[in-house]
């Protein structure tokens, strides 16, 4: 469904991905791992077309994606979450669910509303009020409730679990299981390692810009090295 | 010092200054609006702002050497002068974004203040050597309207010409629909959203720089309509005169908190109320010590005291991010 083909991107003289490739497939969970700095957020931004990559391409779902602009790119169906949340904090909470909805005009929007308020109920008791003054937790399920509002295909996740209570982190990924389950794919970046492999299907290791490893979600939780380097043991 | 005439003109020196405070609120419009998406100061923008009086001065010229000034009610003629300078200005402000900012936008950030420097006085030589050669003059004075000269009392003592109503209804309405436009609709908050964050906005499929355009539209078109009615109000115009009062909003939008679309409402009534009552009244309550030429000097001591004890301005950030 979404496939990244010998990726190669700068930043400057900064080579941040070397020969990147990997699948998506549909419905699936796959978890891209790696520690500070080995890429993972250079390559959710390739995808989403924040980045340009220098050779190498990117295509969705048999249509090249590269040279595309990130607004395309929203409408061809995949959303990204970006690291740090980046809602609007001066918008409403409701203004952020709306701005996610930005390309739709299809009566759907209501009902969609209806939807990540089941999700994320806190949503719902804060609409009036101003983002920026949402809690943590608050700001991560609204970053994810508004990207869920242009009713992605593919949701790309950047560290959704980063600076969140462990009680909180469970909820999100419990919940960005429940989204899977009802029918969108997710691409998830992380650091926490053993929860993102507690629910994805497969997964990919990120190493100073190279995949070292890939295979299922199962095979990489077994995998010594994986096991050393991530899971802290 | 004269408690009674200081009592008898406050009336009259509270219409002035809201009027120049209008005038300021509606140019201040264009700055703050261009700096809160791109954090860049648009210096041409009071080249755009006196634009829009020579269109309406040249539209008014137009009519009156066909005849037909006066044989069209007045409300129509203003309308359609209005309208041609709001469109003459805001085509202008997206015409100059496009050429002159665009290609500089991820420059140093000196560069493109450079460049607007630039568009600034070219478009002062622009129309003066226009003008020259269509009217063999660059000093133009606004046509009167007879009607809008009327001035009705309101009491023994105080007076408003039909103009000044008419000036202050229409800033009032534009800031009403400006107000509505950028909190009440969704492209007016996806002008926010850019504002605070151009990557987020793009990966909501808000193209970014559509908005930017938009965003110099309608900055332009306010300063436009400025133009307007700055030229009825005051009736003088040349290339030049622009300038000061584009500093001046300039100023007001910072006072207001630049970016900050009340607050350039607010400084700009601000600004105008402080210029005009110091114009006024420093003289009477110096003892002529102090002239109405002074009137700059107070208001922008104010001004400093203002930035000094709130250097975000009036209404500048009050949303403080929590972790
Ligand atoms: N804006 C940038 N400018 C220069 N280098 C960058 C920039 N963003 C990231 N990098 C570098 O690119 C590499 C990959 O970064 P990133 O994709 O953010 O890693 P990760 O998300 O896995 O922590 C790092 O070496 C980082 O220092
Ligand atoms: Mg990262």
């Amino acid at each position: 469904m979404l496939a990244l083909e010998d990726l190669e991107v700068y930043y400057g003289e900064i080579h941040a991905l070397k020969r990147v490739s990997l699948e998506v497939r549909d419905r699936e969970i796959v978890a891209l791992l790696g520690n500070n700095g080995a890429g993972k957020t250079t390559t959710l931004k390739t995808v989403s077309g924040l980045l340009a990559p220098r050779r190498g391409r990117v295509s969705f779902e048999g249509r090249p994606l590269t040279g595309v602009a990130p607004h395309e790119i929203v409408a061809r169906g995949i959303a990204h979450v970006p690291e740090g949340r980046r809602i609007f904090n001066r918008l409403t909470v409701r203004e952020n669910l709306l701005m996610g909805a930005y390309l739709r005009a299809d009566g759907g929007i209501a009902a969609d509303l209806e939807r990540v308020f089941a999700l994320f109920p806190r949503l719902h008791e804060r609409l009036t009020q101003v983002a920026g003054t949402l809690s943590g937790g608050e700001q991560q399920m609204l970053a994810i409730g508004r990207a869920l509002m242009a009713r992605p295909k593919v949701l790309l996740l950047d560290e959704p679990s980063m600076g969140l209570a462990p009680v909180l982190v469970e909820q999100i990924f419990e919940t960005i299981a429940e989204v899977n389950r009802q029918g969108t794919t997710i691409l998830l970046v992380e650091q926490n390692a053993a929860m993102a492999l507690s629910i994805a299907n497969r997964g990919y290791v990120l190493e100073t810009g190279s995949v070292v490893l890939s295979g299922t979600a199962a095979a990489l939780g077994e995998n010594s090295e994986v096991r050393r380097a991530y899971l802290g043991e | 010092m004269d408690l009674q005439l200081l009592v008898t003109i406050f009336p009259q020196v509270l219409l002035d200054g809201i009027l120049l405070g209008f005038m300021y609120a509606l140019i201040a419009l264009g700055y703050t609006m261009v700096y809160g998406v791109l954090e860049f100061i648009n210096f041409a923008h009071s080249e755009i702002f006196i634009v829009g009086a020579f269109v309406g001065v040249e539209i008014l010229l137009g009519l009156k050497s066909a005849g037909l000034l006066e044989a069209i009610p007045w409300l129509p003629v203003l309308l359609l002068v209005l309208v041609a300078g709001m469109a003459a200005s805001g085509l202008l402000a997206v015409s100059i974004e496009r050429i002159a900012y665009r290609p500089l936008r991820h420059a140093p950030r000196l560069i493109p203040l450079i460049s607007a420097i630039g568009v600034s006085f070219f478009l002062q030589d622009a129309i003066r050597l226009f003008e020259s050669i269509w009217r063999n003059a660059f000093n133009l004075v606004y046509p009167t309207l007879d009607v809008l000269n009327r001035r009705y009392d309101l009491t023994s003592t105080i007076d408003i010409p039909l103009k000044s109503v008419v000036v202050i209804a229409a800033a009032l309405l534009m800031l009403w629909a400006l107000w509505a436009l950028v909190n009440r609709t969704k492209i007016g908050t996806a002008i926010r959203a850019v504002a605070e964050d151009q990557a987020a906005a793009s990966l909501m499929g808000i193209n970014v720089n559509r908005i930017i355009s938009l965003t110099f539209l309608i900055g332009g078109a306010m300063g436009g309509a400025a133009g307007v009615l700055f030229g009825v109000q005051y009736s003088l115009v040349n290339p030049y005169t622009g300038f000061i009062p584009g500093l001046k909003a300039f100023t007001a939008a910072v006072l207001g908190g630049i970016g900050n679309i009340p607050g350039a409402m607010v400084g700009g009534l601000v600004l105008g109320l402080l210029e005009a009552f110091a114009a006024s009244y420093l003289s009477l309550l110096t003892g002529g010590a102090f002239g109405a030429e002074y009137k700059d000097i107070f208001a922008f001591s104010v001004l400093i005291l203002i930035l000094i004890f709130r250097p975000k301005g009036l209404l500048g950030e009050v949303v403080r991010e929590r972790a």
